[in-house]
């Protein structure tokens, strides 16, 4: 029967199967690779949350009294119901002053709105430690220039502000996330044809009518999505529970977390039966959010073309929505920067007075280029952002090719699996990768390498989110058209789809640079003197009380930031990254 | 009735100079009339629409419907777009998604100034509804609709609350060619029997001259011509219309002699030789003008015709088109298009006669 089959037919699944093999071989690399970063520290999380503390002395055995102490004693309500409390309390400040300032931007005409978007992406360098600290500074009870100034003016007793409190954690909180909240909504409000406002105007609606029954109802999963994003990063978040928050006595998930850890004897498997709680949580959070998006991709087909966002006349008003944002950027980025520069002149640390004035000194950064491994900080840093940048693209690059570009059986379990990371909080990850590398010792604990693995882990699903968005706009139609003119797959790949992609793989890649340099949370329980970055250093000099020259690093920080993000920019409009 | 009066709206551009998109716009559509604003993308027909509308404020100008004054510069008046009372359709037809349609159509009733009893909303809604044939849809998800259906019910919105006026912004855009050609007949149908008075946009010239009472042409922000369908095809003012508005032979030339003719003929010297045109316009001689002729107008025969405007040319290219063939004519260095019925099957490189009727001949003054 083979001898009738044609010598053409017969070669075709020769090739056929080749390109088959390489196929799975490069599949198989992805999955084992992202099983391996994203699904076994989970596993030994769980695993590690049912055993007793390991000591010298006993063995680890099965138990559940992790999750007897944490979940049998009113003091765990209280964590659960105060990190919910922190947690809405941030993701609505945040959304209320995110949206009412997008709106302002996206749909009147304030004056020098465009300024504004521009200036809008600097909150986002400040690393959070910094933020914090700088808060610190200007809002605590006794040394808060703020309140001073205010006790002077008004002749207080009291000091008006508390930044260690519940709502003090909050305001710094949500000030800090206030940008992101911003941006997300600021896409929202431009992802909506606004004739469908308008033809709600056409139709006799009043504002107020066309707000409720059309504007609202439409950006309605985009609302409930960036509250949820929001309140998921909050309850993650580190730095403001555990500056502000354990001074007070004022304890959520996160800290409680830290706590347990660092206690002697260090009680991992209760910090891991609290991670799993957290963990539930986000997770949930993220699974809404992701329904949520489905929801408002499908409102989102029935936009039409020709947008031509209408703006509000705002009369008179316009000045004081132009004051709104003025005051806004010096909340979140002038008077920080500017506390943090001003303590960073000083010997010790001092309220602005003539007197201060008079004490400037540079010996706090004399301190901080004499720091003992200083070159070493900066060079773990660097170093890590950049191959935890361009792993993390490379990686994420083949695994959306797969995702989008193939239609291979499976292939959205590895989307979800590339994605997972994104539920785990920093904390809880670095958590999870500190288990099982002590329980699998091949050698990576206490050095750089368990912290490339940590935060190409905990990024991953950013670079994904980046690549699947250039990937998606690449029609199918660009690389056929390459195909029909002779080039083969690889030349496809290279000539066209990469060169394609390049734009939002740049700037994936500047992104995942950006905050993997200013990462705290995960990098807190894992690194060791040989392995210190920057942000380890400013928590280090804050524990110690060095105040000043913790100023004098931030201050530096910030600036090197700064340049970083406007190089990177220069770079990016250089080879036509469109942000 | 609508009269529009010296309107003038203009944008800031992103670059801080301003966009002038509307220029002296005006006119009138009289009760119960379909006008139509015609021109290219970009020349301000969408700019002056949603001034009409009120969703743009206009720099100056007026703007009347009814005898009710709705903006005046002069007058310090500008009428909200929601107290207006105009139906719009807008290109993308703007349904709402989380609506079904009758929730859809039921919406102007619901938020207007007037207060309707829930049958009269209901009775109100039917019937446009089965106006536009989607009486049977009414409890359908708005998102599954098909284009066709997403128009009839953006019409039917508009239509709900018996608006003063009906504005349309290329309503049919979206739509597929056969689809296009049907709704074409239905809203012409529809707008006759309703005799609602109304302003479309559109930069289809077929469009335009099918549905039409009254036509504007714009370009770059300014009206060119306003005239019946028939006046703006065969007696355009500016050679941009006869450009824009069906396809056109422009022959450039001069005046010869000082008056016309008793019977209004004027000889102009072309590049292909004298030709004979009717002018109503007064000409001087020596005066440059250009002579447009529709290639339906430009008659061809194998054997030389009698009477005058008569020149031997060859034939250059031919297009067989169905119901028309396209001959390119070369007569000297020139080359016309004429557009012929089948039967004339004259060869490719065949010698052929050209005949211009001195009435189809539009003379255009060079501006
Ligand atoms: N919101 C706007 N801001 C700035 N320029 C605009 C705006 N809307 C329209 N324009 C400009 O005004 C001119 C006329 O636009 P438009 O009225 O939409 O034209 P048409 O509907 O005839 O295509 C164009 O040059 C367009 O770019
Ligand atoms: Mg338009």
């Amino acid at each position: 029967m083979s001898a009738a089959i044609p010598k053409e037919v017969v070669s075709q699944p020769v090739g056929d199967a080749r390109g088959f093999d390489w196929k799975w071989i490069v599949i198989g690399a992805c999955v084992a690779f992202t099983v391996y970063i994203a699904v076994i520290p989970l596993g030994f999380l769980f695993w590690q949350s049912f055993r007793t503390p390991q000591t010298a002395a006993v063995d680890s055995v099965f138990t559940v009294a992790n999750y007897a102490t944490a979940y049998g004693s009113s003091d765990t309500w209280r964590l659960f119901w105060t990190s919910m409390q922190f947690a809405s309390g941030t993701a609505l400040f945040a959304f209320v002053l995110g949206t009412a300032l997008a709106w302002m931007n996206e749909r009147t005409n304030t004056p020098f709105k465009s300024v504004f978007f521009a200036l809008a992406v600097i909150p986002l360098i400040i690393p959070g430690i910094l933020f914090t600290v700088a808060w610190i500074l200007l809002a605590s009870p006794q040394i808060g220039i703020i309140n001073l100034v205010m006790q002077n003016w008004l002749g207080l007793e009291e000091p008006p502000f508390d930044i260690y409190s519940l709502r003090g954690m909050i305001w710094v909180d949500g000030l800090h996330y206030s940008p992101m909240a911003f941006l997300l909504m600021s896409a929202a409000f431009r992802a909506m044809d606004p004739s469908l406002e308008e033809s709600a105007t056409m139709s006799g609606a009043n504002i107020f009518q066309v707000a409720r029954r059309v504007t609202l109802r439409l950006t309605w999963p985009a609302i409930v999505a960036t509250i949820l994003i929001l309140f998921v990063r909050a309850i993650e978040s580190f730095e403001v529970p555990a500056l502000l928050g354990l001074p007070a006595g004022i304890e959520v998930f996160t800290s409680a977390i830290y706590q347990a850890v660092h206690r002697y004897p260090s009680q991992v498997g209760l910090a891991s039966a609290y991670a799993v709680a957290l963990l539930l949580i986000t997770t949930g959070g993220v699974y809404w959010v992701s329904k949520l998006s489905g929801r408002g991709s499908q409102y989102a087909t029935m936009t039409g073309k020709g947008f031509r966002p209408r703006q509000i006349d705002l009369g008179g008003w316009r000045w004081v929505t132009a004051a709104i944002f003025v005051v806004y950027f010096l909340l979140i980025v002038v008077l920080p920067f500017a506390v943090l520069l001003w303590s960073s002149f000083q010997r010790f640390y001092a309220v602005p007075s003539m007197e201060a004035l008079q004490n400037l000194t540079l010996d706090s950064y004399r301190f901080i280029l004499d720091y003992p491994n200083l070159t070493r900080t900066i060079w773990n840093s660097v170093v890590l952002a950049v191959s935890t940048a361009t792993i993390v693209m490379l990686v994420t690059s083949v695994i959306c090719w797969i995702v989008v570009k193939t239609s291979i059986p499976g292939r959205w379990l590895l989307d979800g699996m590339a994605s997972l990371p994104i539920v785990f909080p920093g904390l809880v990850l670095g958590l999870a990768i500190m288990v099982f590398y002590l329980n699998v010792d091949i050698g990576v604990y206490g050095t750089i390498w368990i912290m490339l693995i940590a935060y190409v882990t905990r990024f991953m699903p950013y670079g994904l989110r980046y690549t699947t968005t250039s990937m998606v706009q690449i029609h199918k139609e660009l690389e056929e058209s390459a195909a029909m003119s002779g080039a083969s797959w690889g030349t496809t790949f290279r000539r066209i789809i990469l060169p394609l992609l390049k734009p939002g793989l740049l700037a994936g890649w500047i992104y995942v640079m950006i905050v993997s340099i200013r990462e705290l949370s995960t990098s807190i329980l894992l690194y060791s003197p040989d392995t210190q970055v920057m942000s380890i250093v400013i928590w280090e000099l804050w524990e110690n009380g060095q105040y000043v020259e913790l100023s004098a690093l931030g201050v530096l920080f910030i600036i090197a930031l700064f340049v970083l993000v406007l190089i990177a920019q220069w770079l990016g409009r250089k080879y036509g990254v469109k942000e | 009735m609508l009269t529009v009066d010296g309107l003038f709206t203009e944008y800031a551009s992103a670059g801080g100079d301003t966009v002038k998109a509307a220029q002296d716009v005006s006119f009138t559509v009289d009760e119960g009339q379909l006008f139509t604003l015609l021109g290219p993308s970009g020349c301000g027909k969408t700019t002056t629409l949603r001034s009409i509308a009120g969703l743009e404020r206009p720099r100056q100008g007026s703007i009347t419907v009814n005898d009710r004054v709705v903006y005046s510069s002069s007058a310090g008046v500008f009428v909200s777009p929601n107290q207006r009372g105009f139906g719009m359709v807008f290109q993308s037809y703007a349904i709402w998604p989380h609506m079904n349609v009758f929730q859809n159509a039921a919406f102007p009733l619901e938020v207007g100034g007037r207060r309707y009893s829930r049958q009269e909303i209901r009775d109100n809604v039917m019937q446009v509804l089965t106006a536009v044939q989607l009486d049977q849809l009414a409890d359908r998800n708005a998102t599954t609709l098909s284009g066709g259906q997403q128009q009839r019910l953006a019409l039917a919105r508009a239509l709900v609350m018996k608006p003063a006026l009906l504005l349309l912004d290329e309503p049919l855009s979206n739509l597929d060619a056969k689809l296009r050609e049907k709704m074409r007949f239905e809203l012409k149908r529809l707008q006759r029997e309703l005799k609602i008075t109304t302003v479309y946009v559109t930069h289809d010239q077929g469009e335009a001259l099918a549905l039409s009472h009254e036509i504007a042409v714009m370009h770059e922000g300014r009206i060119q011509q306003i005239g019946s369908p028939r006046d703006i095809y065969e007696r355009p003012a500016t050679r941009f219309v006869a450009d824009f508005v069906g396809s056109s032979n422009f022959i450039d030339g001069t005046v010869t002699g000082a008056a016309a003719t008793p019977d209004g003929c004027v000889v102009v010297r072309t590049e292909i030789g004298d030709v004979t045109v009717r002018s109503l316009q007064s000409l001087v001689a020596d005066e440059r003008v250009g002579v447009s002729v529709r290639p339906e107008d430009v008659e061809l025969t194998e054997d030389r015709p009698a009477g005058g405007n008569v020149w031997e040319g060859r034939v250059d290219q031919k297009v067989f088109l169905g119901e028309a063939v396209e001959f390119q004519v070369k007569v000297g260095a020139r080359t016309l298009l004429s557009r012929r019925h089948p039967t004339l099957r004259t060869k490719i490189g065949d010698a052929i006669f050209v005949q211009l009727d001195p009435e189809k001949c539009v003379v255009l003054k060079v501006a």
